[in-house]
């Protein structure tokens, strides 16, 4: 196993991805301290792929991406390092100028709350027009037609119609679909997709899914995920990408990251989620993991997880794990791969296990299983 | 409380007399219209006609899309709503004419826990005296007992009981939700309204706060209702799950049956519509997509007020939609303690993701343990599982009188579902 221990953070060659992202590292430098929001991240992106960038609240998946989009406010905001090449020009150090070419027509973003992100006081279908016309030279009426082809496109009922409403007058699934319309005006390369469907019930995020998995298939772009909810990620999701206090924990395809999942906290983080399906269906109690996520401005030291995790031993506390590969599945944790299925197995229940009582003890993350007969 | 897991055909925990039980509960808002005299131009059908029962020690689960219902009935439960007509009784006494002095008791046996536990706690008082004021309003303790019963309540939730002269700002949001639950357990409650208590919170904080619940309740025999839209925590906490539509309640089940023997259409795509953390099965399974949006409660369609969007009413339009239209479905059991308001329910023991209707293109298939993403998933080493064998095993009664019960009603149920209510084939 030592021996596929390989650092890979600078192997790719450049212009082999849409986007590549390296190494990147974002601080906030605030009255009360430093705040290390993104430490040492690096995906790539391909075009008609999806890649999804899951955590917590605070782990820096947003952040990350706004960095990419020169969005994140400087100061306090500061970028350390790192490079985020796009189609080979590197999106960190060009000016602000071409960033605005680059923003919205090349790369462009949908948010959580639509309804803050749409502007309340102008009808929708202007919003549309306006983002259409600051890119390009066409006319009002011709930017409004489009305008209606597109949320026609993105599945709002009559969209001649619509174009002249405001934000308010359409529900929330609808707004969002607004935002998709309004992003996709330009055909972008890339969509970021910031937790677009958590403040939706979950039919219409089926819905929203749904039309977000065609679009990409309809126009090929390259699709960033940004969300906290598994399901979602395991539904569209080609690459994922966890994080944990601003730190990549893992990575790898969705195979590999939900039924050989490798670092404790991703363990824990499917383990908390109640199942749905028929077989799984138990009385078992949610797998817990113990405190909290720390403060960025005092990210422990060493393996930024080790205060909450169980199967912590010598090193954690003190040498920071990289991201290591085997294959195409990396992981950020010291545990040997035999500790790393064990303990897996203890905790999710996946591989080998003869019953679905609990043995002999080892280091597990609070479960008390069929405690809840 | 009984175990669904390993009996599965047991009823749930209904041993002795309902805590609460709503009859005909009808909530309107009305809206009104002009400057000086105020005109009733319409009405918010919030809760339109809502009847269920709350057995003692259980969690029922109300789920349903934002704009249902649900909150307002747990606050109508609560009387912090005015019920426009209708019946709630607690312990066997109505409560739905007390006034505000005839209320102040009741108030010690039924407490909310609220959604956002960044806006429901003063900022200006400290934990203590938010986590004791309930004890001062009820006079159940002062002085040095109430500081103690406080630390206790703390050290019950899992918080550090020397922080009880710190502020809310200083806590997290889980942190503050398990204020918000010690508040709810000072007075000793034996009712607990959750309303959507971990919608805001993290995923593996979100754990932690079930799992409190779920000790809490074990500990002190608590009865929740817990309020959410999400349906896999619901399943998850509760014994029995009401699925509301529009105001009204359409479907009554198990946690388990709800899943493993969904009859009402809207349960069923509120089901296949939850995202299933598993790739292999998430990308296999064919949902049923819902199209539009919830209608308005102000003028809620006539008849089965989900006839719009229903995929079965709209399956064969000429021969259902006159009957979904017109007439309101009622109430009426299933299979046991299993209710349902459809005229056309789907065919027992379809199974969540309703692909043995048709519906959505998939082949009709076996209803048992979904078999297609267990073959596909062929890396995974959850297949060979002696979890699941030993579960199949488990459950190896239910699937053989079920396998019989299947032949029979399989070929029946998608064509003459509409008599599957009145006369259930096979043994039932």
């Amino acid at each position: 196993m030592s021996d596929v221990r390989v650092e890979t953070t600078p192997t790719t060659p450049p212009g082999e991805h849409l986007l590549e992202v390296e190494d990147l590292a974002v601080s906030f430098f605030t009255d009360t301290g430093v705040v290390t929001a993104v430490d040492g991240v690096s995906f790539s992106l391909d075009a008609g792929r999806t890649l999804a960038i899951v955590g917590e609240s605070g782990s820096g998946k947003t952040v990350s991406t706004q960095a990419m989009m020169g969005l994140i406010p400087k100061p306090p905001g500061k970028i350390m390092r790192g490079t985020a090449k796009f189609r080979g020009r590197d999106l960190l150090t060009i000016s602000d100028e071409e960033m605005r070419k680059i923003r919205g027509r090349e790369i462009a973003m949908i948010f959580q709350e639509p309804l803050t992100a749409l502007n309340p006081v102008h009808r929708v279908g202007s919003q549309i027009v306006e983002m259409i016309r600051s890119h390009e030279e066409v006319s009002k009426k011709e930017a409004r037609q489009r305008a209606i082809e597109l949320l026609k496109t993105v599945g709002i009922p009559q969209p001649d119609k619509r174009v002249d409403n405001y934000p308010h007058e359409f529900s929330g699934g609808m707004r969002q679909r607004a935002m998709i319309a309004m992003a996709l005006a330009l055909n972008p390369a890339i969509l970021i997709a910031d937790e677009p469907t958590t403040a939706l019930d979950v039919t219409v995020q089926a819905q929203i899914l749904e039309l977000l998995k065609g679009l990409q298939e309809e126009f090929g772009m390259g699709l960033i995920m940004i969300t906290h909810d598994l399901g979602v990620v395991a539904q569209i999701s080609d690459e994922i990408l966890v994080m944990y206090a601003g730190r990549m924990v893992e990575r790898g395809d969705p195979e590999d990251v939900f039924y050989k999942p490798q670092h404790p906290y991703t363990w824990g983080l499917l383990g908390s989620i109640p199942r749905v399906l028929e077989e799984e269906l138990t009385d078992e109690r949610l797998v817990n993991i113990p405190g909290m996520p720390p403060s960025l401005q005092r990210v422990p030291p060493g393996c930024p997880f080790h205060p909450r995790c169980t199967f912590r031993f010598e090193p954690c506390d003190t040498e920071r794990p990289e991201l290591l590969q085997r294959g195409h599945h990396e992981d950020a944790c010291f545990l040997e791969q035999d500790e790393k299925e064990a303990g897996r197995a203890d905790i999710l229940h996946l591989g080998t296990k003869p019953t679905p009582k609990p043995k002999s003890k080892p280091p597990s993350v609070a479960r008390k299983a069929g405690t809840r007969s | 409380m009984t175990d669904i897991a390993t009996t599965p055909q047991a009823a749930p925990s209904r041993s002795g007399t309902p805590l609460v039980e709503v009859r005909n509960l009808k909530k309107y808002f009305p809206i009104l219209e002009g400057i000086v005299f105020k005109k009733e131009v319409g009405r918010v059908h919030a809760v339109d006609d809502v009847s269920f029962d709350i057995y003692e020690g259980e969690t029922l689960g109300l789920v349903g899309e934002t704009g249902c219902g649900k909150t307002t009935t747990g606050r109508l439960i609560l009387r912090l709503l005015e019920p426009t007509s209708g019946t709630i009784k607690f312990e066997g006494e109505d409560i739905s004419e007390f006034d505000t002095n005839a209320l102040r008791p009741l108030r010690r046996k039924m407490q909310i826990i609220f959604q956002d536990p960044f806006a429901s706690l003063d900022p200006r008082m400290t934990v203590g005296s938010i986590i004791g004021e309930p004890l001062d309003i009820h006079r159940l303790a002062d002085g040095d007992q109430k500081l103690r019963r406080t630390q206790e309540l703390m050290e019950m939730v899992g918080l550090n009981p020397d922080r009880h002269n710190r502020y809310p700002h200083e806590f997290s949001g889980g942190m503050r939700q398990r204020i918000g639950v010690a508040r709810a357990l000072a007075v000793e409650p034996k009712l607990i309204v959750c309303d959507e208590p971990v919608s805001a919170l993290d995923v593996s904080i979100q754990a932690q706060i079930l799992n409190l619940l779920d000790d809490l309740q074990k500990e002190l025999g608590l009865t929740y209702l817990f309020i959410a839209h999400d349906l896999s925590v619901v399943r998850h906490v509760s014994d029995r799950v009401a699925v509301m539509y529009l105001g009204k309640i359409v479907e009554i089940a198990t946690g388990r049956e709800l899943y493993t023997d969904t009859r009402h259409p809207y349960s069923g795509a509120l089901l296949s519509a939850i995202p299933k953390a598993d790739p292999v099965v998430a990308r296999s399974t064919k949902r049923i997509l819902l199209t539009g949006d919830v209608p308005s409660p102000v003028n809620p369609p006539s008849g089965c007020r989900f006839h719009p969007r229903c995929p079965v009413a709209n399956e064969r339009p000429e021969e259902r939609l006159p009957v979904c239209s017109t007439q309101e479905p009622p109430l009426a059991s299933m299979d046991g303690d299993h209710v349902a308001a459809c005229h056309f329910p789907l065919p027992p023991k379809t199974g969540a993701d309703l692909s043995g209707m048709n519906l959505a293109g998939g082949a009709p298939r076996d209803d048992e343990v979904p078999v297609k993403p267990k073959t596909a998933r062929k890396t995974s080493p959850r297949k060979t599982t002696g979890k699941t064998t030993a579960r199949k095993a488990a459950s190896g009664a239910r699937t053989a009188s079920r396998a019989g019960k299947k032949t029979a009603a399989k070929p029946a149920g998608k064509t003459t579902s509409s008599r599957a209510r009145k006369s259930p084939p096979g043994a039932r």
